[in-house]
């Protein structure tokens, strides 16, 4: 049910994206989604990538920081309105977004919402029981495939 | 001649011990005996044969004769470092240069280097001393020492070596540098010492981890590390991350090289070989001496060394010496571990800024101390003070409010310890230089 994401440290400076970013591409590995966090100061580059023990030996071997966290992928409908209905169900739970991003799936109008829960269990019981698509990791990777 | 005091024989309480070790364990009425018998001998050795040091005496109206306890060490003057600068190169040798056998110098980071002479028995008597730090550290015959201090002019590296010899350990003098080689030397060859600075150790640590090489699996069981101040948290971060014992061994070229001092397991001080080099501790403002337990400035006195006696040597290392006796038995006094030296003080924006404060707070926020590097600059004409700080896998977080709150407290931990406001930057793993020597901690670009 849960996806790993990978978050790397960066510093910020020009160039820093490119590096990880082509390490893996030479290592043959898709980037499936990613986001970039940035502050003045520094930048936490976050990935969803389709082999995520291979990416994390290889961009710690190159010297840099990963951090392995669960987040959870749900599958809505590429509408407006369809991210504030389910936002709505998180409304007076104890459940808090630490952050989100998304990306549409790339087919029949149907899109992706990364979510990084407090409680990601609770979160995920939560989008089932209203009848929401839980995205497993190789289904994410299937459906930007196709 | 070796100081012509009186010989030196005494059986310590019980235990195994290295014979070498035997002047470790003098009564203190012994030590006092013959240190006051070698103080008489360099004081006559110098005052006749270095031109600088009789003419500080005549200009005193002290003559070699007056001298006669201990307390007559305070009547003389100091030696420093800008004297060995002034007489470059020879100058305060005491031997002539066919009865040197061996010359060291300094790097010489600021300008000249400083030369250090050392005669045949001079050479003899720095084994003898490397030889008792290592059995300090529970070494003997029996044990591989990989030195990793630099051979060449630097004294750590063949300071080390003929101890090492000495002891009767098997030696693999692989000198500085060559990580990878390293951990290979330290893994095959089934090492169960090294000597190096603590932070390049803590360099092999994290190169080791990147290779795949668990150090804690390792025969490796001790390292003798010094050239450069540490802490207790690099202590701790070494032993536990790599299952050795840590010991810190301390001496400076002027006087002899390393093995002026060392721990002994008891980790509570490092003994002082006090037969051959007499300490004091005094106000580094004033010159005064202090009180046992008082911290001040080190000031060394060579009591054997005869190519080049240094009498009051201002070492600019800051410590004290420890009361009370060692539960190791040994009964040469101990000083302090040196935290800072007085040259190592920067003055930003008028105020005095130690490294070991800017450790102490970076330790206090993070449970363990970070690679970290100072860099000082000025911008209109006005001090600015940057700690560049690696980012650990401990305190890294994929929440960007997680690292805004570390940066957060890192600043205000700083400028609480400092009291001044210092600019915090976070730095990506690996990105400060480590160094294959002494770490360079402080960056000064002002100009």
């Amino acid at each position: 049910m849960k996806i790993r994401q990978l978050s790397l440290f960066l510093e910020n400076r020009p160039g820093q994206m490119a590096e990880p970013c082509k390490l893996l591409a030479e290592a043959g590995i898709d980037i499936r989604t990613l986001t970039l966090a940035d502050t003045e100061r520094f930048g936490i580059l976050r990935l969803i990538v389709s082999d995520w023990q291979r990416s994390r030996a290889l961009l710690e071997q190159a010297g840099y920081l990963v951090n392995i966290t669960e987040v959870v992928a749900v599958e809505i409908a590429d509408r407006p309105g369809s991210l504030g209905e389910l936002l709505a169900l998180f409304e007076d739970t104890r459940i808090d977004i630490e952050y989100m991003y998304g990306f549409t799936l790339g087919r029949e109008g149907r899109a992706a919402l990364v979510f990084r829960f407090n409680q990601p269990d609770a979160a995920i019981e939560l989008l089932h029981s209203a009848g929401l698509n839980v995205l497993e990791e190789v289904e994410v990777y299937h459906r930007i495939e196709k | 001649m070796r100081g012509g005091g009186p010989a030196v024989s005494w059986d310590p309480p019980g235990g195994a011990f290295h014979p070498a070790s035997t002047p470790d364990y003098l009564p203190a009425a012994r030590m006092r005996e013959l240190q006051l018998a070698r103080l008489q001998n360099v004081v006559g050795r110098a005052y006749a044969r270095v031109p600088l040091f009789r003419e500080r005496l005549d200009a005193r109206g002290f003559q070699p004769a007056d001298f006669r306890g201990l307390g007559d060490l305070e009547r003389l003057p100091f030696t420093t470092k800008a004297d060995l600068r002034d007489t470059y190169p020879f100058g305060l040798f005491a031997s002539p240069i066919e009865d040197v056998v061996r010359l060291h110098a300094s790097s010489g980071t600021t300008g000249k280097p400083i030369v250090v002479a050392y005669t045949r028995a001079d050479l003899d008597v720095w084994t003898s001393v490397m030889v008792r730090a290592f059995a300090a550290c529970g070494l003997n015959h029996g044990d591989i020492i990989q030195n990793a201090y630099g051979y060449g002019l630097f004294t750590g590296g063949l300071g080390a070596h003929y101890g090492a010899e000495s002891l009767g350990a098997t030696v693999i003098p692989v000198s500085g540098g060559n990580t990878d080689r390293q951990i290979m030397v330290m893994k095959d060859f089934g090492v169960t010492a090294i000597c190096c600075t603590p932070s390049y150790f803590i360099h092999l640590m994290e190169r080791a981890a990147e290779l795949g090489v668990n150090i804690r699996e390792l025969p490796l069981r001790a390292g003798i590390f010094g050239a450069e101040p540490w802490t207790e948290s690099m202590r701790r971060h070494i032993e536990t991350d790599s299952g050795i014992q840590a010991f810190d061994i301390y001496g400076l070229s002027e006087i002899i090289g390393p093995g002026v001092a060392i721990e002994c397991p008891c980790h509570n001080g490092l003994h002082i070989f006090e037969d051959h080099f007499y300490p004091e501790i005094v106000d580094p403002e004033s010159g005064r001496a202090l009180p046992e337990g008082e911290e001040g400035e080190l000031v060394l006195t060579t009591l054997s060394k005869q190519a080049m006696p240094m009498i009051r040597y201002r070492t600019r290392d800051i410590t004290s010496l420890a009361p009370g006796p060692c539960p190791c038995g040994r009964t040469v006094r101990r000083i302090g571990r040196i935290g800072r030296r007085s040259d190592d003080m920067i003055i930003v924006r008028g105020v005095n800024v130690f490294p070991s404060q800017i450790e102490a707070a970076l330790l206090a926020v993070e449970g363990a101390l970070p690679h970290y590097q100072i860099v000082l600059t000025r911008q209109k004409g006005l001090d600015n003070i940057e700690a560049q700080v690696e980012v650990t896998a401990e305190v890294f977080s994929d929440k960007v409010r997680a690292l805004e709150g570390l940066h957060g407290r890192l600043c205000d931990a700083l400028e609480q310890a400092l009291g001044l406001r210092v600019e915090v930057t976070l730095a990506a793993p690996r990105s400060i230089q480590r160094s294959e020597g002494k770490a360079k901690r402080v960056i000064d670009r002002r100009q």
